[in-house]
């Protein structure tokens, strides 16, 4: 089976964006297909490259990235969001005239449209919200 | 057949209301997170209005140190649960 | 493109959130792919489409304005809780658009009728 992830969810603040991994690792663990994880609203915060935890903490972007990398997964952040809440790569960067960007490797940014695109191509689309 | 997912606790209601309002006896209600503390025996009678089944996440419950009669499912069982069901719906 | 129809559920007040422009952002978005989309509005999400918003007193965009180009995307099923508006002391009169009003018990057929509830 097919499965599409929305997050909305932050990392840090609300448990949305730990369930949704955990959620998507269990996916991937029973042999189904993950299309893509979209990352909207606040959820574009998990794309950063900049969390740092203590030690005995582990950091949601990076275990997004092990899991994507594992599993080629499409880890996709809605531009429009990301870019207003100051998560860029390096071409929204130069675009805005940035000096830095932050999105982590094996995240990429595009519009909403691929979360309705998404949606098209899944047999199940299973949204993670933080408290809208 | 509709699997709902709630997430937030008894200190929003509305939520669960809404919740509720949208629920046919055929659905299946999994409390996550916060939403566990619905499964309480102080919330009973609330719970008991449910049309569908209710079930929990294992993994929120142990986290939170909550002890239910509720059938609870682990992350491979709420995988399940969207499978045996329609489509999901996430009430946050 | 196969055509898939999308039901966004939105709950929440305008401006204090984003969660009402998004809903918006996502539904106009649906229909630029040209899937056909419904969206449904419950308990705060009612006061998105209460009319004379004026939010430039908060430096936001004033939604309404949004709300009155959804005819041209096509965007004609806009569905509100008809307890919601109620239970505010509302009704349709108060709206920027023509709306259905939903009864509670409708709710369930609403859901089953379309293949992705989006909850924004």
């Amino acid at each position: 089976m097919i499965f599409s992830i929305i997050v909305q969810a932050p990392p840090v603040q609300s448990q949305g964006a730990e369930t949704a991994l955990r959620f998507t690792r269990a996916v991937l663990a029973a042999g189904h297909q993950v299309h893509r994880v979209f990352f909207y609203r606040d959820g574009i915060h998990n794309g950063t490259d900049l969390a740092s935890h203590p030690q005995d903490e582990s950091s949601l972007p990076a275990q997004w990235q092990a899991l994507a990398q594992e599993h080629n997964l499409d880890l996709v952040v809605c531009i429009a969001a990301a870019v207003r809440r100051g998560i860029v790569n390096e071409g929204e960067a130069k675009r805005y005239h940035h000096e830095h960007w932050n999105l982590a490797p094996g995240f990429e940014l595009s519009g909403l449209g691929q979360l309705v695109d998404t949606c098209l191509q899944a047999d199940r689309v299973v949204t993670f919200g933080g408290r809208s | 057949m509709i699997l709902h997912t709630l997430n937030q606790g008894p200190g929003n209601p509305a939520l669960l209301e809404n919740c509720l309002t949208a629920m046919t006896a055929t659905d299946t209600l999994l409390l996550i997170e916060d939403g566990i503390y619905w499964s309480l025996p102080a919330y009973a009678d609330t719970l008991a209005r449910v049309p569908g089944r209710v079930q929990a996440l294992e993994s929120d419950l142990t986290a939170r140190g909550i002890k239910t009669a509720l059938t609870t499912v682990d992350d491979t069982g709420f995988v399940e649960l969207t499978i045996n069901h329609d489509k999901v719906v996430s009430w946050f | 493109m196969s055509t898939h129809r999308f039901l966004v559920m939105t709950r929440s007040a305008p401006y204090g959130t984003s969660a009402a422009r998004d809903a918006l952002e996502t539904a106009l978005t649906c229909s630029v792919f040209e899937q056909p989309v419904t969206l449904l509005f419950l308990d705060d999400g009612v006061f998105q489409l209460l009319k004379g918003q004026a939010p430039a007193s908060i430096e936001q965009k004033n939604l309404n304005a949004m709300q009155q180009s959804l005819p041209l995307y096509d965007i004609e099923r806009l569905y509100v809780s008809k307890r919601a508006l109620e239970l505010r002391g509302l009704s349709a009169a108060d709206l920027i658009l023509p709306v259905e009003l939903i009864d509670d018990a409708a709710l369930p057929a609403l859901l089953a009728q379309h293949d992705t509830v989006l909850s924004i």
